[in-house]
């Protein structure tokens, strides 16, 4: 059979309603940006008018980096969830037992974290532009609204949650346990972390080729990713512990 | 007899490393058959299910699933054509009962999902539960809606683990209602069970496994393959000379002494013995209670057939 979009609609949509009566999920994904947004409105209200453009551009770029952090992390502890939380709650059996084809399952599970993720990245990204346009110094708003800024945020957000759903994914399919697999789901955000921090540091200074790098590693990461996880997916071994 | 190969399976097995799941397993079970599939807790019985599932793939042997060769290539044609109702609902509690079937209806791929699902709700009556959570449904409901789940493909086989496993009296009855309905419909039923008067209620024929497959064939085969025929005779007063009265009695086999007036006869065709026990019995002067036939249940046969392994399994 075919890989069949109704099937990757069926998945998606029942973990979405899911996650809707899920308290701990809603607060997760309310809560994580809140923090992650903190941090950059206070570096943005801090800059100073009189700030040489140079230093400017690169506090900026800093703050929107930290937004950056919300795909990265928010999507890590649910796709870290998915397969592994399914097994402990007895429903991956009945779900194995139907034709859905495991990479029409990792898909439809991996599309509905992605969603939400972007929703919530995108909301507060647009909050922190109303933000800066109503309250920050005019120099300050016109260069949080230059077009690379934007577009590197609105380019690396699905990205980043690709990353974060993949790597997620793949803990998941291959943990005995949930809460491993949420601990391990969160160091695997950690690589985006630490780019950040050596960029805050000037170890790294986030360049346009950088972005370009990056970009294009995410990219392949994402677009191998869902053929990587399904190979991963050992039905036999979901079902029973052994190998198969 | 209903017609062969819903299932047929040969010399299968699975290994997990060095410990053996079950081997050497063979039988068929026909269209239209309910097929029980007893055995002790650890015998094999779920993993057998999921091998003829496609869940997991066997070490040895072949089987024919829904007319579907097992093998990879194959998996998904069978899981379209099958369904299996694990001894675990698995049901995602947050969701309701309607939305938890619609979702798998979709995943089955069915044309009007929301016409299915209503009609396997109204199949395990419970269409006025639609729009509950299934977290707020007990244990026994919640068995009936991952039936109804498993109803959603209008499976040609229906693959029925432990399904009536910690529910109550009322819930399994509801349970063994369910079953007989859908077997009056003609679905193809396997039922893995240890409950055996359950198996012997619903099932057309049985298999006891132990890791391998010791008998197969109708409750009433079994007995017969492994018991003598035997009569039971009460008197009002013991017999005086029960040997004397016994001996000429055309087709018995022997006789014992299981109350002062209750003896058991073992015969060779009821049908001939019964009448001539009751001469002979009257012939001597006996007032006779009752003659009858002693009926050796499932739960005899499978003793037999298994008790030795669960004892040495104790030692």
């Amino acid at each position: 059979m075919s890989f069949s979009a109704g099937r990757v609609d069926a998945v998606f949509r029942k973990e979405l309603q899911d996650y809707r009566r899920n308290r701990a999920v809603i607060a997760t994904m309310a809560l994580l940006p809140v923090v992650f947004v903190v941090l950059p409105m206070v570096q943005l209200f801090s800059i100073k008018a009189s700030t040489a453009s140079s230093t400017l551009d690169l506090r900026i770029g800093l703050s929107l980096l930290y937004m950056l952090l919300i795909p990265a992390v928010v999507p890590s502890t649910l796709a870290a969830y998915s397969v592994v939380g399914e097994r402990e709650q007895g429903t991956l059996e009945p779900l194995l037992i139907t034709p859905v084809r495991s990479d029409e399952l990792l898909v439809g599970k991996a599309l509905a974290v992605l969603v939400p993720t972007l929703a919530v990245a995108y909301s507060v990204f647009g909050v922190f532009l109303l933000a800066a346009a109503l309250f920050a110094h005019p120099a300050v708003v016109s260069a949080v609204f230059r077009a690379p800024h934007l577009l590197v945020q609105v380019l690396f957000t699905p990205l980043l949650a690709g990353w974060s759903i993949w790597i997620g994914t793949a803990i998941s399919a291959r943990s005995s346990d949930v809460r491993v697999a949420q601990q391990l789901g969160v160091l695997a955000s950690l690589p985006p972390l630490a780019v950040v921090a050596l960029m805050s540091l000037d170890v790294i200074t986030p360049t346009f080729g950088l972005a370009l790098a990056l970009g294009a590693g995410l990219l392949v990461v994402d677009g191998l990713g869902w053929r990587a996880v399904a190979a991963m997916f050992d039905r036999e071994r979901l079902i029973t512990g052994s190998r198969g | 007899m209903p017609a062969p190969g819903a299932l047929r399976v040969e010399h299968l097995g699975k290994r997990f490393g060095n410990r053996v799941a079950f081997e050497d397993v063979s039988f068929e079970v026909g269209y239209g058959e309910v097929f029980g599939f007893l055995g002790p807790n650890g015998a094999g019985k779920t993993t057998t299910v999921r091998v003829l599932g496609t869940l997991i793939a066997p070490t040895s042997g072949s089987a024919v699933v829904a007319g579907f060769p097992l093998g990879t290539e194959n998996d998904q044609a069978v899981r379209a054509r099958i369904s299996i109702m694990p001894e675990s609902p698995g049901l995602y509690l947050r969701l309701s009962v309607a939305e938890n079937l619609r979702c798998f209806a979709r995943l089955y791929g069915v044309a009007d999902p929301e016409e299915r699902t209503g009609r396997a709700l109204e199949a395990v009556r419970l269409t006025d539960r639609a729009k509950d959570p299934c977290g707020s449904l007990s244990k026994g409901l919640r068995q009936r809606v991952a039936l109804a789940r498993a109803l959603l493909n209008e499976p040609v086989v229906l693959f029925l683990d432990e399904p009536t496993s910690g529910l109550d009296p009322v819930a399994t009855r509801e349970v063994h209602e369910l079953v007989a309905g859908l077997r009056s419909q003609g679905v193809t039923i396997f039922l893995t069970t240890h409950r055996l008067e359950e198996a012997e209620r619903l099932c057309d024929r049985v298999a006891i496994l132990s890791t391998t497959l010791r008998m197969t064939g109708r409750p009433d085969e079994l007995r017969d393959r492994l018991f003598s025929k035997a009569l039971e005779v009460r008197t009002r007063v013991p017999l005086a000379e029960p040997g004397s009265t016994f001996a000429g009695v055309p087709g018995v086999g022997g006789w014992g002494q299981s109350a002062p007036n209750a003896y058991t006869l073992t015969v060779t065709d009821v049908e001939v013995a019964a009448p001539a026990l009751a001469r002979a019995l009257v012939g001597a002067g006996a007032d006779i209670l009752a003659i009858a036939e002693a009926r050796r249940s499932l739960e005899d046969v499978y003793l037999e057939l298994i008790g030795e392994d669960v004892e040495a399994g104790r030692r």
